[in-house]
């Protein structure tokens, strides 16, 4: 996918702008925030799941390689094939080479955040093959020629009178605004893109190590029929992704559609594991497994390590103030909302992102939602020291901090800024008591108005109640240590 | 080296060790339920028809045929079904059915299955393939019935796989859980029912 996580502050100005984003956005508050709640009401104890779902994430990323072997070793007793990719264009490379091994023309895809890392479809079709996304999501935004905007509900952006011009558009049909009308022409104009393929590509949520399995999780069925119905199959998906056991599985599979859309279970949650039976029916004759890294091992045991635990579940992005405002194309890249302004950066280098674990009030909302207990705050902090300490910050950030710095080192010097400082902005204000402009921070201003400080400095009110207190219990000062210590025992 | 080699390199080095050369098998203790089950029967259809899965009960094999053909009347749905080879033996005749024993095409408007085992902590069926289980008679068709013996309920689903352990000789290709019709909530977050797979799941439970 094009980078855009550079321009962070031109793409929050244009959706900010954008008045029908705007109002699609503002749909969104009620949607999926409230399912989740509405569905842990029903839960005994989330707390104890979300316990269990981060102890065993984090159990996986002690031991990744051990279970990646192990999954790699199952995987192709089973007669799965596994590659392992560096990068996002070696993964597409690999995905290329079996496709023209095995005379692809046809792809039918489900979705998958790796291949949009990757950008997957610009190489197939460029070598000369159809891919079609299945995902209703997808396949709206594959229509529009637009990236992603959340992982879990990708075309969250789109109106249904958007929705419903593209498919004039493309598919010659009149215009409607009649949602299950809407739904209904995308299955009829699919299902004869599932029957007609050649290839099926998906990403995978969870890669089982003692069975060699991939996961997938869906509600639409599209990613049954994905797995199922073409000649060979290929699963895209990231190295942090294994789950040691079916019993981890059975765990996650409670935390994950819960947090993600309220739901108890999605749809359909299905195991694949290995090739066709023989004399089976149905099933890939070829199946195939890419991990892709893609910059997920550099994290490993550095202090950005705990982003590996994410199981992609959207219940961040739900709940972000700032998502909610901007919407997911402002990142600029795959992952939006609180994990993508940690994982953009932490991927793709912090200098290609800098504005993104800034973009976020740390009111925590995230933090508290995350069904694997990811700290994200905390790890958006430890990225706003390194942009400071790697000096990629601008000149005059730094230099305030500088300042702080000094000034919260000299206990004088800071009483005697506050002091003054106070007193000015008092006078810089008008007769109602507010800031409308700051020199240096219009940025701020812009939007809102800043109160005046009023009355004395809190250090100025402390020292007057100790003084005060003083008076009432009279300690003396002028009593040598010793003194003092026989005092206290009295 | 490899990109394999590559990868694997780094994770070590992340971890600061070299690879174990064995990890035992974590032994956790059973993980909560999120939903506990009081009552195996009871709750199983109450969250199977949450999930807008309908269901109905019948008490042996035989009686199946005639709750489809009560089902597909009150549907208006055609009389006319593919299903699995384990279920030729019922007599679909006697209640006005055709039933074929293939896999489904796209055009096939029914499909008819037996079902591993029922799940009651979410209403979910539990579907494996095989050479006579057509994992796409449950996908293609715009109706699902699916036969579920009630001696094949179980709580939770670390049962279901502890069960499928002690049956099966090794995991099938595919293992389906599936609960409800397929559905899609993509346009303006509105739940949608019936997007590529199944319009109606309907369950018969048996005994
Ligand atoms: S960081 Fe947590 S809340 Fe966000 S997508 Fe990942 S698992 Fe879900």
């Amino acid at each position: 996918m094009k980078i855009r996580s550079e321009q962070f502050k031109g793409n929050v100005r244009k959706q900010l702008a954008d008045e029908a984003l705007q109002s699609n956005l503002s749909r969104f508050g009620g949607g999926f925030a409230d399912r989740r709640r509405d569905a842990l009401v029903k839960v005994d104890d989330f707390e104890a799941l979300r316990d269990r779902g981060a102890s065993i994430r984090a159990e996986v990323l002690e031991n990744l390689d051990y279970w990646l072997l192990k999954f790699e070793a199952e995987a192709q007793r089973r007669g799965t094939q596994v590659h392992w990719a560096e990068t996002g264009a070696e993964a597409n490379q690999i995905l290329l080479n079996i496709a023209r091994n095995a005379g692809v023309q046809r792809v039918v895809k489900s979705k998958s955040m790796v291949s949009e890392e990757s950008g997957l479809n610009e190489v197939l079709t460029e070598a000369g093959m159809t891919v079609t996304e299945t995902d209703l999501g997808e396949y709206i935004l594959q229509l529009a020629n637009e990236p992603p905007s959340h992982i879990i509900a990708p075309a969250i952006h789109k109106s249904r009178d958007e929705v419903s011009a593209l498919f004039e558009k493309h598919h010659g049909t009149p215009r409607t605004d009649d949602i299950p009308s809407l739904c209904e022409e995308a299955r009829g104009q699919l299902r004869p893109h599932f029957l007609a393929a050649d290839m099926g590509v998906s990403g995978g949520n969870f890669l089982i190590a003692e069975t060699g399995s991939v996961t997938i999780v869906t509600n639409e069925g599209n990613g049954r029929m994905v797995t199922t119905l073409p000649r060979v199959h290929v699963a895209m998906t990231g190295i942090e992704k294994v789950l040691p056991t079916l019993e981890d599985l059975s765990a996650i599979l409670r935390l994950l559609p819960r947090s993600a859309t309220g739901q108890d279970i999605t749809n359909y949650v299905s195991i694949l594991t290995g090739v066709r039976d023989e004399g089976a029916m149905d099933g890939p004759q070829e199946n195939h497994v890419i991990l892709v890294d893609n910059g997920r091992s550099r994290l490993l045991g550095g202090d950005l390590h705990d982003a590996l635990r994410c199981i992609r579940c959207g219940a961040c992005m739900n709940h972000c103030p700032v998502y909610q405002n901007i919407g997911g194309h402002a990142y600029g890249w795959v992952y939006p909302g609180p994990i993508g302004a940690i994982l953009t950066p932490a991927f793709l280098g912090l200098e290609k992102a800098l504005d993104l674990p800034q973009a976020s009030t740390l009111c925590a909302a995230c933090e508290v939602v995350c069904p694997v207990r990811i700290p994200l705050p905390d790890l958006m902090r430890v990225l706003r020291e390194k942009e400071l300490t790697q000096g990629l910050r601008p000149w005059h950030e730094r230099l305030s901090i500088r300042l702080w710095r000094w000034l919260a080192l000299h206990p004088g010097w800071y009483a005697f800024a506050a002091r003054w400082g106070t007193r000015l902005l008092r006078g810089m204000a008008g007769s109602d008591r507010l800031l409308h402009t700051l020199p240096g921070l219009d940025g701020w201003t812009q939007g809102r108005d800043m109160p005046a400080p009023q009355g004395e400095t809190f250090r100025d009110q402390w020292r007057k109640k100790q003084a005060a207190e003083r008076k009432i219990i009279p300690i003396r000062l002028d009593s040598s240590p010793s003194e003092k210590k026989a005092g206290l025992k009295k | 080296m490899s990109a394999r080699d590559r990868i694997l390199e780094r994770v070590r080095a992340g971890l600061k060790r070299p690879t174990p050369v064995s990890v035992a098998r974590p032994e956790r203790s059973l993980a909560p339920m999120a939903r506990p089950v009081s009552h195996l029967l009871n709750d199983f259809i109450a969250r199977a028809e949450s999930l807008q899965s309908t269901v109905a009960q019948v008490a042996d094999l035989n009686a199946v045929p005639a709750a489809v053909a009560e089902y597909l009347q009150a549907q208006g749905l055609p009389r006319k079904s593919v299903i699995w080879p384990s279920l030729k033996a019922l007599d679909w005749f006697s209640s006005g059915l055709t039933a074929e024993a293939r896999p489904p095409v796209s055009e096939d408007r029914l499909g008819i299955t037996e079902t591993f085992c029922g799940i009651a902590e979410t209403g979910t069926l539990l579907l494996h393939s095989g050479v006579d289980h057509f994992s796409t008679t449950s996908l293609l068709p715009e109706t699902h019935i699916a036969i579920l013996r009630v001696d094949r309920l179980v709580e939770r689903m670390e049962q279901a796989f502890a069960l499928m352990q002690s049956e099966l000789d090794q995991l099938p290709r595919a293992t389906n859980f599936i609960s409800g019709p397929s559905r899609t909530a993509d346009i303006e977050q509105t739940i949608v029912i019936g997007a590529h797979g199944p319009r109606r799941v309907h369950i018969i439970l048996v005994g």
